[in-house]
């Protein structure tokens, strides 16, 4: 059988850099073909040579016999060959259908045919069992029904390749499942998937082929059926990594924050909980539980309606993060994009952020003393860049969290809020992160923790709280949880 | 990656550089000290108004009102400098403190609205040429103070005043931006306001007096030029904010906030001068300088975008 796509001895070099080396890869038509490998192993970089956004200094593409390296984006996705972005690229201000169709609208007497794109596009949700209406503006989505409407987008282009980059990092569980079922219909259509994902459960589950790709090199593709989640992190990070989650016994100390009775209008209500010294609680619930929502009113994001935060056992007003800084707050959010980093400041401008009062005499900022603090950090995380000086927007995703990380802990919290800390980053850098969760512990921190990863959660969690539609379903002690348990409570 | 990273200024300084070496080749006068003392104090008000168009720039907002805050700082100034018996330092604090309120008050609706800056100032700018008029019952004020008008046309060691108010200022603001927290403040916010808001950044406060601190820059220029002119203009400064604009962008300040440097736009404001200077010692007519003026602007901006997809790729 002929192979639907085939890249041959593909490289690309930035300024002298190899970022790509000779990578060769067959696509088959109905299989889902994973792409992995750590963040700035030349995944994106070989995806974006794929559609167009980036040519390929040498090496060719043939999608079904025929030559497409060279052709535009907008030439490659007419070949058939679409991409789900992993920052969405939708108009939030027009409809469903709007976007399904943006770019190839139907038209007649160059009038736009608003009600013929509606009606397809209803079909095409219909067929993906999706039930989102066409009209709906993309802005009122969810996240995760925003990714059905993107593929849905790329079904409209009679896309033969779908690429999916991150597609789950926003999907609860259910949601996952959805777009499972999704996966495997265009499968049975005939349609070739590249996955790209850092979650070696879901690649298990979904994928046929996988590729593991380290800087810049082909590394193995082999049947998914020949690797295990221990071979295939072997083959990525070129490394043992012996134990996910180090495991390590710390005495709790006094409590450090309770919440009660915390309520927002229409999106939580009663909420309580407490967290000692040492302790990691984490928060868990599938996407729209409110698990985001409650920690950015705990850190003054958002207002609460009702209900007290009571830090070393007197109560605080918080209003804005400046408020919860003073307290000792730390908060490290899911959108690092969008309230985490600056991206045109440099790694030591970013990490001191938080801090400048105490590097400041008279408003002037001490220079030396701002590089010593924040080098500490630099070295300790082990943030990978050309030096402080480095601007942030350069970096690997995995690089800028740990950038907002290290302004955090620069402004020596007592408490420590995670909203999914590793969305999004690689292996190893996810491994860090776990390491200094546990360093954090053992230094007296109360640390919350949220994630969708079930694995982390249970990982890293000595209790964890479930919530379910604003509401708190349970406290669960760390010998009580389970995966099964958990998803008992989230799903009613 | 320092190099790199400051390409885009150098570029800028290159520019200037390569336009003056040409100058200096077509016209014999250009490289004197006494043309560049007239450079300078023709530069010198565009130069106060593009260093607090800076400020405002980087946070990502912008300030279209300056001119007219350069009236009513004139106007204020001018009333307060005619009558005879008023030590000096009123009628410059009086100037000062128009510019600094209508400042101040451009940051709290700003701030408080929500409203567009671009929308704010425009209301501003049109209340303020309102409020100068009535100021000076639409005339102008003459018989000013010889002190008063040594300001804007004396000079100390041959070195024109303008000049040497020109040089502190750019001291200051240069040493404001690149040295305090505020500063550092500024940038944050013009590069994700939500991140600089999430990292306990009073985002407000500082905006207030961002806005604050540009209106009390234009009242400085409002000084100058009344003094300059030895009269109070209800109708002066139109179109100033234009130029002062023009000077921030071509000196490296992206519209979209989070870049720009003190540095940067007085090149840009100098460079502004040079040419305007260059073309009248070459006879070009004026009208031709403004389309050059014009490709200028819109040269830089690309010669910028050019460098940054370089940097990038």
């Amino acid at each position: 059988m002929p192979k639907l796509l085939v890249l041959n001895n593909i490289s690309k070099s930035f300024s002298g850099i190899k970022v790509l080396e000779n990578i060769s890869l067959q696509i088959e038509k109905g299989k889902v073909h994973a792409l992995m490998g750590e963040n700035g192993a030349g995944k994106s970089t070989l995806m974006k040579i794929l559609v167009g956004l980036l040519q390929a200094d040498e090496g060719g593409i043939l999608l079904e016999g025929e030559v497409i390296s060279g052709l535009s984006v907008h030439d490659i996705l007419g070949k058939g060959i679409a991409m789900i972005h992993q920052e969405l690229l939708m108009v939030p201000e027009l409809s469903v259908a709007q976007n399904i169709f943006l770019g190839k609208e139907s038209q007649r007497f160059s009038w736009l045919n608003e009600s013929d794109i509606y009606t397809k596009s209803k079909q095409i949700l219909a067929d993906l069992k999706l039930d989102i209406s066409p009209k709906i503006k993309v802005k009122n989505l969810s996240i995760a029904d925003r990714q059905m409407v993107e593929i849905a987008k790329a079904i409209s282009n009679n896309a033969k390749v779908i690429i999916m980059d991150e597609p789950t990092s926003a999907l609860s569980d259910a949601e996952v499942k959805i777009l499972f079922d999704i996966i495997e219909k265009l499968k049975n259509q005939g349609v070739a998937i590249i996955y790209i994902s850092h979650k070696m459960d879901e690649i298990f589950k979904v994928a046929d082929i996988i590729t593991v790709l380290r800087d810049g090199k082909l590394i193995e593709t082999k049947p998914a059926v020949d690797l295990n989640s221990q071979k295939l992190i072997n083959l990525m990070v070129g490394r043992e990594i012996s134990e996910l989650f180090p495991k390590e016994n710390i005495d709790k100390g006094k409590v450090m924050i309770s919440v009660k009775n915390l309520g927002r209008k229409n999106v939580f209500q009663d909420i309580n909980f407490e967290v000692k010294a040492g302790e990691v609680l984490g928060l868990a619930g599938l996407v729209g539980a409110g698990r985001s929502e409650i920690v950015r009113a705990i850190y003054g994001l958002d207002i609460l309606d009702s209900g007290a935060v009571e830090i070393d056992g007197e109560v605080v007003e918080i209003n804005s993060p400046l408020d919860a800084i003073k307290h000792g707050i730390g908060f490290v959010s899911e959108d690092r994009k969008a309230i985490g980093i600056v991206p045109q400041l440099s790694i030591k401008e970013n990490i001191s952020l938080s801090s400048l009062q105490k590097f400041s005499q008279f408003g002037f900022i001490n220079s030396e003393v701002e590089t010593e603090s924040t080098k500490k950090f630099y070295q300790d995380l082990k943030i990978n860049a050309s030096g402080l000086g480095q601007k942030v927007i350069n970096l690997s995703g995995g690089n800028q969290q740990k950038v907002v990380i290290a302004k955090v802990l620069l402004s020596n919290p007592k408490i420590i809020i995670l909203d999914e800390p590793t969305r999004g980053i690689d292996v190893g850098a996810k491994f860090e992160i776990y390491k200094l969760i546990n360093i954090l512990k053992a230094k007296g921190l109360a640390i919350i923790l949220i994630s969708s990863e079930m694995p982390e959660i249970l990982g890293l969690s000595d209790r964890v709280l479930v919530l379910s539609q604003g509401k708190q379903k349970a406290i669960l002690s760390k010998s009580e949880a389970s995966q099964e348990k958990i998803m008992q409570y989230a799903v009613h | 990656m320092r190099f790199i990273n400051s390409l885009r200024q150098y570029g800028i300084f290159f520019a200037f550089f390569i336009i003056c070496c040409f100058l200096s080749y077509a016209s014999g006068q250009f490289l004197t000290f006494s043309n560049w003392t007239i450079i300078f104090t023709q530069v010198s008000i565009n130069a106060l108004l593009a260093f607090g168009v800076t400020f405002v720039i980087i946070t990502g907002g912008i300030d279209l009102s300056i001119g007219s805050i350069v009236a009513v700082a004139g106007v204020v100034a001018a009333l307060l400098a005619s009558q005879p018996d008023l030590p000096l330092i009123v009628p410059i604090l009086g100037g000062l403190l128009a510019g600094l309120f209508i400042g101040f008050v451009n940051g709290i609706i700003i701030t408080k609205s929500k409203i567009a800056p671009f929308i704010v100032t425009l209301g501003i700018m049109t209340i303020g040429r309102g409020l100068a008029l009535i100021l000076s019952k639409g005339r102008p004020i003459s018989n000013l103070s010889d002190s008063f008008n040594f300001i804007g046309g004396g000079d100390i060691f041959g070195i024109p005043l303008p000049i040497i108010i020109l040089i502190i200022v750019f001291i200051i603001c240069y040493l404001l931006l690149k040295n305090t927290v505020f500063g550092r403040y500024v940038y944050a916010i013009g590069g994700n306001e939500q991140a600089a808001y999430a990292s306990g950044i009073n985002v407000n406060k500082i905006k207030i007096a961002v806005y604050a601190l540009c209106g009390t820059l234009a009242g400085l220029a409002g000084i100058l030029l009344t003094s300059r002119i030895t009269t109070g203009q209800p109708n002066a400064g139109a179109g100033f904010e234009l130029d002062a604009i023009a000077a921030a962008i071509i000196g490296g300040s992206s519209t979209s906030g989070g870049t720009g440097t003190i540095a940067g736009t007085l090149i840009g404001a100098l460079l502004i001068g040079v040419i305007n200077n260059g073309l009248d010692l070459l006879n070009v007519s004026s009208y031709y300088q403004q389309v050059i003026m014009g490709a200028i602007i819109i040269g830089a901006v690309l010669l910028d975008s050019w460098n940054q997809k370089k940097l990038l790729s």
